[in-house]
């Protein structure tokens, strides 16, 4: 159990949002040359870390709307929330 | 090291059980092995075990950071089936549960293996048309399994609430019988003891930090005792999977989550069958001590913490009282969490990688206990052979690139 800053709504308990996974999964720009193990890459591989973790939540029992978050996977303490289309801070501060 | 019977009970009795031996050596690290487990779970020591066993390969290590079991074989819900739905799925569960039925005779170590049968609930007509479809699949693979009518569930489980105006009524369930529960702690215990026995080295508070390579295969791992060479390592390390193959460059398809499971105070016998709804996220049984022991659904976010949200588990015990009402009135002693991995197909991934001489063993997801015999003896094989057996060959990490998925989420979905 954690508090997410939501950028809109302000903090608000985990249970109101909903995961997204791994942020910044960029869809391939050009499909039709990609090959069987890039089309593997992007939608299977997964970094997965231990650690300060990129990913997209939804506050849905909220604003509804879409943000990035960098959590401790481990710690779960929450070093950044910025918005979708903005650059990501450095995960590992 | 003394054979377990009922003569070396007599015998210790006498010395009032002061003197036995230790079921397994304490050994120091040697400089380099034949092969490496990382992973001193049920898994990478039923890998060591067949290894011994099955292809005469003895100068093994299997390196634990902590102590053995203490990962996702301490921390789970018990329950051995095998009633999935496809046939690469069948073949292997099925592997796995023959193996099961002799186990303790194997080990010379009661693993406490109890065929009670594993039942799954249906709660709609779309369920139990599903659930019948499935039975049928699992039979024409040879592997038990059949459908339930409310009163044939009722009188197996006479606590279970099958009234029609129930907020999750009771429409049938799927029944394999030959499913139950082992003792996960002597899982651990009795293949460190039979793997010890063949020569195995079990290092335990030995944790890898590094996988060496070598013009692009490996050459050994780097540990908390030092640097331990082998030129064959296989990686059983579940939730961690992803942190293990990160140390050889490489990325997998899998998502680390906290999955749960809580126990209440011990009952007389009330429930003697498994008990699971896939729909509404409980699974129930009651172990030897008589505490119930219930599980949930995973937490959605990716974590390595080993504790889960509350909100899950409240959900989950919303759904286990309407369907057991009598649980309401029950203390929960004990809850926790352990990290799973969790694959794209909900299958496990059990071959060779890229890198050669790296093998892994992973993705079980929710449901890898089930798997422990079977899973080791296709790791071994695969270690052995470096080549997977015709079982776990549909099983391989290629099928994320040729898109040969096994789509197990009907029979792993939330009940493992």
């Amino acid at each position: 159990m954690f508090l997410i800053d939501c950028p809109w709504c302000g903090p608000r308990d985990e249970s109101e949002f909903s995961y997204g996974g791994e942020a910044h999964i960029e869809r391939p720009k050009t499909p039709e040359k990609l090959t069987d193990d890039e089309w593997a890459d992007y939608l299977f591989r997964r970094t997965n870390p231990k650690g300060p973790h990129r990913e997209r939540w939804m506050h849905a029992s909220g604003c509804r709307r879409w943000f990035n978050v960098v959590r401790d996977t481990y710690s779960h303490e929450i070093s950044a929330v910025y918005k979708m289309g903005v650059t990501p801070p450095d995960a590992e501060t | 090291m003394a054979k377990y019977s009922i003569l070396s009970l007599l015998r210790n009795a006498r010395s009032y059980h002061e003197n036995w031996s230790r079921a397994w050596r304490s050994p120091e690290p040697k400089g380099s092995y034949d092969v490496i487990i990382i992973g001193g779970g049920g898994h990478g020591l039923a890998t060591a075990y067949y290894l011994a066993k099955e292809h005469g390969i003895t100068n093994v290590a299997v390196l634990e950071k902590g102590w053995l079991g203490g990962g996702n074989t301490g921390r789970n819900t018990t329950i051995v089936r095998s009633n999935y739905l496809w046939d690469e799925s069948a073949n292997i569960y099925e592997k796995s549960l023959k193996l099961w039925e002799g186990l303790s005779q194997d080990l010379n170590f009661n693993v406490m293996f109890s065929q009670r049968g594993v039942m799954n609930l249906a709660h709609n007509q779309h369920d139990l048309r599903d659930l019948s479809r499935r039975v049928n699949a699992i039979r024409l693979n040879g592997v038990d399994s059949e459908i339930l009518t409310p009163a044939q569930i009722k009188a197996l489980c006479p606590m279970i609430n099958i009234s029609p105006t129930a907020r999750y009524p009771i429409l049938g369930a799927s029944f394999q019988r030959r499913g139950g529960t082992a003792r996960h702690d002597a899982v651990a215990w009795g293949f460190a003891r039979a793997a010890d026995q063949r020569g195995v080295d079990i290092i335990q508070n030995c944790e890898v930090t590094g996988i060496r390579r070598k013009g692009g295969r490996v050459v050994g791992v780097e540990t908390t005792r030092g640097f331990i060479a082998s030129n064959k390592i296989g990686a059983a390390a579940a939730g961690h999977s992803g942190v293990i193959a990160a140390m050889a460059g490489l990325r997998l398809p899998l998502e680390s989550h906290p999955l749960q499971a809580l126990v209440s105070e011990p009952l007389k016998p009330i429930l003697d069958t498994v008990v699971m709804s896939g729909a509404v996220h409980v699974y129930i049984s009651q172990s030897d001590k008589g505490e119930l022991v219930m599980g949930a659904g995973i937490d959605s976010f990716n974590s390595y913490a080993q504790r889960g949200a509350l909100r899950t588990i409240e959900e989950m015990m919303a759904a286990c009282i309407e369907l057991f009402p009598f649980v309401s009135r029950l203390r929960l002693m004990r809850q926790w969490a352990g990290i799973v991995d969790t694959c794209p197909d909900a299958s496990p991934i059990v071959g060779k990688t890229p890198i050669e001489g790296f093998y892994i063993n992973c993705g079980w997801g929710t449901g890898g206990f089930k798997a422990t015999p079977g899973a080791g003896w296709c790791f071994a094989h695969t270690i052995a052979h470096d080549q997977p057996h015709s079982l776990n060959r549909p099983f391989t990490l290629e099928r994320f690139s040729t898109g040969d998925l096994i789509d197990e989420h009907g029979a792993a979905g939330v009940a493992h």
